[in-house]
């Protein structure tokens, strides 16, 4: 089997135009004269789950980055629900941010309020809940991952693994539709790994939620991923499922899995 | 290899222009920040207790050490000229006319300068204010303009904590060499002051207040390279703060000496 081009040959489902909650076109990214994203394409439908892969300094980041407009493309489209991003003005951007939650690698926490605190920021901004049912949604979301029992700690006494699950907590409290997790297993012990993992799946089943993973986890990544996308210099290398990797002849796809273990 | 001196001047002055647009952009940003909802009225009440009540102790030891140095410095120059009486009249002017103001707005650069640029940097690198972005929230109104406006109202308040403890020691350090009671003191000090000379000296210093929070969170939130831009930006925090309130108190003396002549 050839693979014409290993970026379509690979989805699992057909789309329809303009539903999907994500659609990245043609993205190009260059800071001074290193040239980060060079044209890449992405879809998430709903409900999916896309791992994107690909060695250090690929542009995997870059591209959530982009995704949330914290950092501006130099061409290309991205669509969130059908709306491009790109020249919105703050205002509407900060709609459509809502309906994204965003697990930073280091979690990010705010270090100067406690973990309910965390949560409830976000809240306190976008909601006019009374301060009883916020903290009620708050403590909700904390025992959903797990930290019902940490309410009152700060950021700097809890583990690295702790600080990602409020931090998954922080992300979902706006009730947002899609998330991004950057390196959400990065740093952590194998167990630990293993119960984000195993969050993540439990907010596909539950929520219905699209999520785009970037992690270098490959093996860990197969228990919660629809889709891989494996990024090589700037561009998609191949998109598909594990098996549709596994398959490729692609020398990069199979010096990388190999490399991957 | 030879080193183009031209070269290295224009690339220096090329990075001064954007250092100068960027903070442009900065103020302009935190001044839209500034005059639109939603307000946030929790997060400035704790930038003014930061910024304003714990800054109260270092301020009025400051002042008082003024207040003590005029009077032991300026006591035997005016005994030499027969002059003892201008006494209070000099460590009173002196004090709110100048020291008071800028002694204040050095030290809160100092304390709370250094102190805003590590707090943004240090949430910059962590990607703190990214998150904060991503949820939706205004960095530049949440952090930047509660910093800055705190900055504004309270500089004048520690200024007058200066000045009072100024006055109050200076009295104490005379009264030690020649017992002279408060109110003589006060009365000496005060009989030739009129507001143009204690109001305009004392309201400058909002804009050294402005001037210190804008460039602390500017240099703070503007931190790259981790641990070691922390430690930058708490730097030219403190140093580029100092420096232009030094630089505003040369023209806002003219200028004060120009619209509210004594």
């Amino acid at each position: 089997m050839t693979i014409a081009h290993e970026t379509t040959m690979s989805d699992p489902a057909p789309r329809s135009a303009g539903s999907e909650p994500l659609v990245v076109s043609g993205l190009h990214k260059s800071f001074g004269s290193q040239k980060v994203l060079n044209g890449v394409d992405l879809t998430a439908d709903r409900g999916q789950t896309v791992v994107v892969l690909g060695r250090s300094g690929t542009g995997k980041s870059v591209l959530l980055k982009l995704v949330v407009g914290l950092q501006q493309p130099d061409s290309g489209s991205i669509r969130i629900h059908g709306q491009e991003i790109e020249g919105l003005d703050m205002d509407r951007l900060n709609e459509i941010r809502k309906k994204i939650g965003f697990l930073f690698q280091q979690a990010a926490l705010y270090d100067s309020l406690t973990v309910e605190e965390n949560v409830e920021f976000p809240l306190k901004r976008h909601t006019t809940l009374p301060d009883s049912q916020r903290r009620e949604r708050a403590r909700a979301l904390l025992a959903s991952v797990g930290m019902e029992h940490d309410l009152d700690k700060m950021p700097s006494d809890i583990s690295g693994g702790m600080q990602k699950r409020v931090g998954l907590a922080r992300a979902l409290a706006l009730d947002p539709d899609i998330l991004l997790f950057d390196e959400p297993t990065s740093g952590l012990d194998p167990i630990t790994a293993a119960e984000i993992g195993e969050l993540i799946v439990k907010l596909r089943k539950e929520r219905n939620m699209t999520s785009v993973v970037i992690t270098h986890d490959v093996h860990g990544a197969k228990s919660f991923a629809d889709r891989f996308v494996l990024l090589r210099e700037g561009k998609v290398a191949i998109d598909g499922t594990f098996s549709q990797l596994e398959q490729s002849r692609n020398p990069f796809v199979v010096q990388f899995l190999k490399d991957a273990g | 290899m030879s080193v183009d001196p031209l070269k290295t001047v224009r690339s220096w002055f090329v990075t001064f222009l954007e250092w100068v647009g960027e903070l442009g952009l900065f103020c302009v940003r935190v001044a839209r920040a500034t005059f639109s909802a939603p307000w946030e009225g929790r997060e400035f009440v704790r930038q003014m207790d930061a910024i304003g009540s714990k800054s109260f102790p270092l301020v009025a030891l400051a002042g008082a050490a003024t207040g003590v140095v005029l009077s032991l410095q300026t006591r035997d120059s005016l005994t030499r000229f027969g002059a003892e009486a201008l006494l209070p009249s000099v460590i009173v002017f002196s004090l709110i006319k100048e020291s008071g103001p800028v002694i204040t707005a050095l030290i809160v650069s100092g304390r709370v300068g250094a102190g805003i640029g590590a707090e943004l940097g240090s949430m910059r690198v962590t990607e703190q204010i990214d998150a904060m972005e991503v949820s939706a929230v205004n960095p530049y109104k949440f952090l930047a303009s509660t910093r800055v406006l705190a900055c504004f109202l309270m500089l004048p308040l520690l200024t007058l904590t200066a000045d009072a403890s100024g006055i109050f020691l200076g009295w104490i350090s005379t009264t030690l060499a020649h017992p002279i009671t408060f109110r003589f003191f006060l009365h000496s000090g005060l009989q030739d002051a009129t507001m143009n000379d204690f109001l305009p000296a004392t309201f400058k210093t909002a804009i050294f207040g402005l001037i210190i929070g804008l460039v602390a969170c500017f240099e703070g939130m503007r931190t790259q390279g981790g641990t070691a831009g922390v430690g930058r930006s708490a730097t030219s925090s403190v140093v580029l703060s100092s420096l232009f309130v030094i630089l505003a108190d040369v023209i806002l003396v003219r200028i004060i000496q120009v619209v509210f002549p004594s």
